[in-house]
């Protein structure tokens, strides 16, 4: 299948341009270890007392890792920018190369990227203090490894399409503010008032939280891991359904 | 008129290919291409239906200046956009039907260049040669041969922002034949480059369609560009193909070289100009003090003769100069605009 060929050697391409700064990598990993260290402790005292079920670690890690999810995608479309203004994407796209090969071959370079920050961030969060089941931190892993391939097939769409940072800038953080805020990543929405509540319930990230919370808490049977599960595929075949149009787009 | 500073010279003597060994087949054949943009509710024309025909080996220039559409025409021509109306069939294939095809057979150099700073040459050049199936190994001894042909053996193992920006734009020549294309598209190759850089890129283009055999089409908005490296010549504005010809043949369609002599005083020159005036194809010649002022069809035929005829009258011409048509006369007389506005 050229998809899977082409879509390798985009991958393969990219990685090798994110291992020759691996810096960058550290810096992205620096913010959720950052929320863990300066922001975890605080929590703990809160935890008992607010409306969050569990401990404050079962809390808040699936929130930080959500959090990574999003905008650990979020930002690539300034690398695609980037590329398109060194001529790289046109360069690829007047190849023979499957058109959407293009885009889900750096979408795939971000979501090893965001799995090993995620990763290390778990890590982090078990040497201070994290006792989650095992199945528990892989389903974590994927679902924010899905996170992380829906938004940067958003991000590069973008990114490609409008093809200016300063546009990419304030549009990004548009959509990032809003879905932090309501998706109880780092208050739970139940102290919130019931205006802000109802709002965040059309929030799906809120539910994909809750979800990666309650298995967190090993309550694997609760039909919210069900429903947030869903919410992530879905999201992820919005998200390359979007950018692959985006790019197909450029061609006509 | 300007003063021509190098003499127009063919470009078929150095290879072994010409174009005229592939006359019989054509590498583009569009008709009636069309591209419309739509900016706040309004239709613009960027190219206007435009018909043309570049055969196999042949080096065609594709002039205007800034916003004529050069680019856009281009773009369609690669597959990067797509004609709102018309058609075209490149390399073989449908640009419309089967634009895949038209893929696998052309190299694209864009004026943006291809490669990132901060890759490595060799890298780029692997990655780009699979996404066409070509394997590693042959990628490698093609792009090391392409970079030592482009005299850049010694940057395989360097970052691309590392390069000179002369280096950097061969590289990009280097990526778009890494397919061994039948057909290079180059998108304002020389923008940006000192005129040595310039000179050399210019040798390398010309080596290409010599050696390999390669069609070459390119865009450009600078005359001396277009003038030294093309076979023939498109000249477009305002989204439509204005003129076409030989470099040489598109300069005769202005009205011939000036020559303007200079002489000892104004008998001299009332009696030179007696002997211009019977030049073949002259106009009246125009006299000023010592100076002679005419216009002839070739001034470098007709030069000699009038300088033979001038000796034997005894007149002793102190100077003499020729100055030739460029391709900025011939936008001028087509448009009325100077391709430097």
């Amino acid at each position: 299948m050229t998809f899977f060929r082409d879509t390798w050697i985009i991958f393969s391409r990219s990685m090798r341009l994110s291992l020759r700064q691996p810096l960058w990598v550290l810096i992205g990993l620096l913010q959720p270890i950052l929320y863990l260290t300066l922001f975890g402790p605080l929590l703990q005292n809160i935890a008992a007392t607010s409306g969050f079920q569990g401990d404050a670690w079962q809390v808040f890690v699936p929130g930080l890792l959500v959090q990574l999810g999003i905008f650990g995608g979020l930002f690539v479309g300034f690398g695609i920018i980037a590329e398109w203004r060194s001529g790289v994407i046109d360069r690829q796209l007047v190849t023979p190369a499957a058109r959407t090969s293009i885009i889900a071959g750096r979408t795939l370079r971000d979501v090893v990227v965001i799995s090993v920050q995620a990763i290390v961030l778990v890590g982090c969060a078990y040497l201070l203090g994290l006792r989650v089941p095992p199945a528990a931190l892989l389903i974590g892993l994927v679902l924010v490894a899905l996170l992380g391939a829906a938004f940067s097939f958003i991000s590069n769409a973008i990114g490609i399409a409008t093809k200016s940072e300063d546009a990419l800038a304030p549009l990004v953080n548009t959509l990032a503010l809003p879905i932090l805020l309501l998706s109880g990543i780092l208050l739970p929405m139940n102290i919130a008032p019931r205006w802000l509540q109802i709002a965040s319930d059309f929030n799906p990230f809120k539910h994909i939280v809750e979800a990666l919370r309650a298995v967190f808490r090993g309550d694997f049977t609760n039909p919210i891991v069900w429903i947030g599960a869903l919410l992530a595929v879905v999201l992820v075949v919005l998200g390359a359904w979007v950018g692959a149009r985006t790019l197909t787009a450029q061609t006509r | 008129m300007t003063a021509y500073a190098a003499p127009f010279r063919p470009i078929r003597s150095r290879g072994h290919f010409t174009h005229e060994d592939f006359m019989a087949t054509a590498m583009i054949e569009a008709k009636g291409l069309k591209r419309t943009y739509k900016a706040r509710g309004k239709d613009i024309e960027a190219v206007r239906g435009i018909d043309l025909r570049v055969e196999a080996g042949e080096i065609v220039g594709f002039l205007g200046p800034n916003g004529a559409g050069k680019t856009t025409t281009l773009k369609m021509l690669c597959t990067l956009l797509a004609p709102t109306g018309g058609s075209a069939i490149v390399a073989g294939s449908d640009l419309r039907t089967d634009a895949v095809n038209v893929r696998r057979k052309i190299g694209y150099v864009s004026q943006a260049g291809s490669t990132s700073p901060e890759a490595v040459v060799g890298d780029e050049i692997i990655s780009h040669a699979r996404l066409y199936g070509i394997d590693r190994a042959t990628a490698t001894r093609r792009g090391k041969d392409l970079l030592a042909a482009l005299d850049l053996a010694e940057v395989w193992s360097r970052t691309c922002g590392s390069l000179s920006g002369g280096q950097r734009r061969r590289l990009d020549i280097v990526m778009g034949l890494i397919h061994q294309p039948t057909l290079v598209f180059l998108d304002e190759p020389s923008t940006g480059l000192d005129p040595q850089s310039r000179a050399n890129l210019w040798t390398h283009i010309r080596s290409l369609r010599d050696t390999l055999g390669t069609t070459v089409f390119l865009t450009t908005h600078y005359m001396d560009e277009a003038d030294s490296l093309s076979d023939r010549i498109l000249i477009i504005d305002h989204g439509t193909i204005v003129a076409e010809g030989t470099p040489a043949a598109l300069k005769k369609r202005v009205s011939g070289d000036a020559i303007t002599l200079t002489l000892r005083d104004e008998a001299d020159a009332q009696r030179a100009a007696g002997i211009a005036g019977g030049l073949e194809g002259a106009d009246a010649p125009q006299t000023e003090a010592h100076v002679v002022r005419l216009h002839v069809p070739d001034g470098g035929r007709a030069l000699p003769v009038l300088l033979a005829g001038l000796t034997k009258a005894g007149i002793d011409a102190i100077g003499v100069d020729v100055n030739r048509p460029t391709l900025d006369d011939v936008f001028l007389t087509l448009t009325g605009r100077s391709l430097r506005d």
